[in-house]
């Protein structure tokens, strides 16, 4: 076990990958000589050279494309959305090439390739910088969605991904990136499409991912001063859903908030909840509850921003009423 | 529109659109680099090539009017010497093409069987993409033919990509036997869209090895190429990404050919890539569902009047290369070929309900 910074989990994953298979590579803006602007790809130029780990003009919708054809081709490419929101601009080639080619080519062709970045509401970094992707993109058909929220599962999920024959989208967040805690050593892999239970418990079940893990923590740690025994779900694969899991603790708990980054409005929670209201309705005791973000650009005022976002507090408020039957 | 915008005298500046703005006009005042001879062989090949691309289409609307075909079709008649003069004059299952919903000349030219892309355009099983992608969607991997891409320019990125391994392999990987060209086929329109700029900067930047081949047939849709284009002379584009660029009379298949295997030698030198212009013109509607009212009968006149296969069977005859009756043996041939396509489509398949889901996923 060695203590290992987020960033630097997710840059010894792909080194090590990239060590082993020389299909292997990585296109981006300012990924190369510059590191990275997260700097995921430190030194990894100097090792692997240029066209191993490519610095592309900024040109997303092209370069995101070209790791299509370059995918369809042979290699498995690793695009670095500098930030996640720039890959709006990408849209067409992550729904039309990555998601629906293999399909559309009546399985000719495969795409094995890793979109990953930072995405998810910073500290004050505005609207345009504060997007949560993962739900834009969740129609798409064909393609895995992760988000990773710990060193540990960040390691693991990206060597998980970049091995993984089928178009990946990977969430990282950028106020996660400085995480440290001790890792396994050396090569490990995280199943993509498993949910991480992160406490037991058997009162509520709450589920969650990326950041939100973190403030589902510190609320869980107050609930447990008052006698709420809370089964906390980090979910990792938001597509598809590990239902196994998930249904398994509400067949436990019989009451689940989901807990989210993204907006209300055609959220994860929205879909997740459709499921879970198809798959557990007899299991439940109680309606299933929603905490998102609001449905607004993301304001850069701090104090606007933090009522943007769900706080801890409102976590702790949600489970305590939903245990004692006053929602 | 009507309004006059003052524009201040600027006595330095250079003219910013061609005199030869016209589509006739710079067809007229083409230079013509180097031979164009061709053995009887070859021509033979190409004339099969382009007569199999005609008639494959001209069986493509009479079944979509027999309702055999749905959706939106868009036919090549008029343009085969673009299709087959660039992919004869690349390697067969070893370089990549790359099209877009005017894709099925492309597919046969690479050599996915006549039988495979009516059965897609039938919707069959049997059909290249199983049915899944139908015209605007072909896909042959076997073939090298990276796919039939529906919207406007995204099949270049892809083709770059492809241009990208090629690269790869050699210096990244070591393998010296790494040669592979791609060439992306896309019209005039398409040139107006972003990625069309994004990927010649990228292709001349890091030197790969691809041909952007325009086939600009004048229109795109109802929208007149003069209409959407500042300059209209498209392969004058190439010099501010400091590419090689070319402009071809797109209705001369020996023209195209010769233009296309310089381009490929360059690519395969590591000398990257090229812009083509060709001259083209499509004898049809956009698609079949356009009725097709904007295009005056004097352009299509014109154009008629340099109808590529005729062209190519004078050249052949002219030259003592192959006589009227082994070019209308080579007719028949093409028309059995297409008659068999379609009875092979009619009785095959459709695809089994079963698998709807099947290939999404790449274990499946
Ligand atoms: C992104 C996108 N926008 C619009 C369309 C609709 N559309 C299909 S073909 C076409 C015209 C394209 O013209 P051109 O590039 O000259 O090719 P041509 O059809 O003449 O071969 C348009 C606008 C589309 N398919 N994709
Ligand atoms: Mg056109």
């Amino acid at each position: 076990m060695a203590e290992t910074l987020l960033f630097n989990a997710l840059r010894d994953a792909i080194d090590e990958e990239m060590a082993k298979d020389p299909t292997v590579c990585v296109f981006g803006e300012d990924v190369g000589q510059y590191g990275g602007s997260y700097k995921v790809t430190k030194d990894l130029y100097e090792k692997y050279g240029e066209l191993r780990v490519l610095d592309t003009p900024i040109a997303e919708n092209s370069f995101t494309g070209m790791a299509v054809g370059a995918a369809m081709t042979g290699l498995r490419p690793i695009v670095e959305g500098m930030n996640m929101g720039f890959l709006l601009l990408a849209f067409n080639q992550i729904s039309n090439n990555m998601g629906m080619l293999r399909y559309t080519s009546g399985g000719n062709y495969t795409i094995p390739t890793v979109v990953r970045g930072p995405g998810g509401v910073g500290r004050q970094l505005g609207a345009e910088h504060s997007q949560r992707l993962e739900a834009y993109f969740h129609a798409v058909p064909g393609i895995k969605i992760v988000a990773v929220s710990t060193p540990t599962n960040a390691k693991g999920l990206m060597k998980a991904a970049i091995r993984d024959n089928n178009p990946v989208l990977f969430f990282e967040h950028v106020l996660l990136y400085n995480l440290s805690e001790e890792i396994p050593e050396g090569d490990y892999i995280c199943a993509l499409d498993q949910a991480d239970v992160v406490r037991e418990g058997n009162d509520v079940t709450i589920l969650t991912y990326s950041r939100m893990r973190h403030h589902c923590i510190k609320a869980v740690q107050q609930l447990e001063a008052e006698g709420v025994d809370v089964e906390l779900i980090d979910l990792i694969s938001l597509k598809p859903f590990d239902m196994d899991t998930i249904s398994r603790s509400i067949r436990k708990t019989h009451r689940v908030i989901v807990v989210e980054e993204c907006m209300k409005t055609g959220g994860i929670g929205a879909e997740l909840i459709a499921l879970i209201t198809e798959h557990c309705f007899d299991d439940l005791d109680a309606r299933p509850l929603r905490l998102s973000s609001q449905d607004i650009p993301t304001p850069y005022n701090g104090a606007l921003e933090n009522l943007t976002i769900i706080q801890p507090s409102q976590i702790v408020d949600a489970a305590r009423r939903l245990k004692a039957g006053t929602l | 529109m009507t309004q006059e915008i003052a524009v201040p005298a600027r006595p330095e500046a250079t003219p910013v659109s061609s005199p030869l703005s016209s589509h006739s006009e710079r067809l007229a005042s083409l230079y013509t680099a180097g031979p164009t001879a061709v053995s009887r062989d070859d021509g033979l090949i190409l004339y099969r090539d382009m007569t199999l691309g005609r008639r494959f289409e001209d069986k493509c609307a009479e079944m979509y009017y027999r309702g055999k075909m749905f959706g939106f079709v868009h036919l090549y008649n008029g343009q085969e010497a673009v299709s087959t003069g660039v992919i004869k004059a690349m390697r067969a299952q070893h370089d990549w093409f790359c099209s877009t919903y005017r894709d099925h000349v492309h597919a046969l030219s690479c050599g996915v069987p006549a039988r495979e892309v009516m059965s897609e355009l039938f919707g069959k099983a049997t059909g290249c993409s199983k049915g899944r992608g139908g015209s605007m969607h072909l896909f042959s991997k076997e073939h090298h033919l990276l796919g039939g891409y529906a919207f406007i320019g995204e099949g270049i990125p892809v083709a770059l990509g492809a241009a990208f391994t090629s690269r790869y392999k050699r210096d990244a990987m070591g393998d010296a036997s790494s040669d592979s060209v791609t060439a992306a086929f896309f019209g005039d329109g398409t040139c107006n869209n972003g990625q069309f700029f994004e990927c010649l900067n990228m292709a001349a930047l890091w030197k790969l090895p691809i041909l952007f081949v325009v086939e600009n047939n004048k229109w795109a849709i109802g929208m007149a190429h003069d209409r959407a284009t500042s300059d209209p002379e498209i392969w004058r584009k190439a010099a501010a990404f400091g590419m090689a660029g070319e402009e071809v009379d797109g209705m001369d298949v020996l023209a195209v050919r010769a233009a296309a295997q310089r381009a490929v030698e360059r690519a395969r030198a590591g000398e990257g890539p090229t812009l083509l212009e060709c001259l083209t013109y499509r004898f049809r509607g956009h698609s079949l569902a356009d009725p097709d009212e904007l295009r005056s009968e004097a352009e299509k006149e014109f154009w008629a009047q340099r109808d590529p296969i005729k062209a190519l069977a004078g050249h052949l005859t002219a030259h003592g290369l192959a006589s009227a009756e082994e070019l209308k043996a080579i007719e028949k041939e093409i028309d059995a070929e297409v008659a068999d396509a379609v009875s092979f489509a009619l009785a095959a398949p459709e695809p089994d309900p079963a698998e709807l889901t099947r290939y999404i996923w790449a274990e499946d």
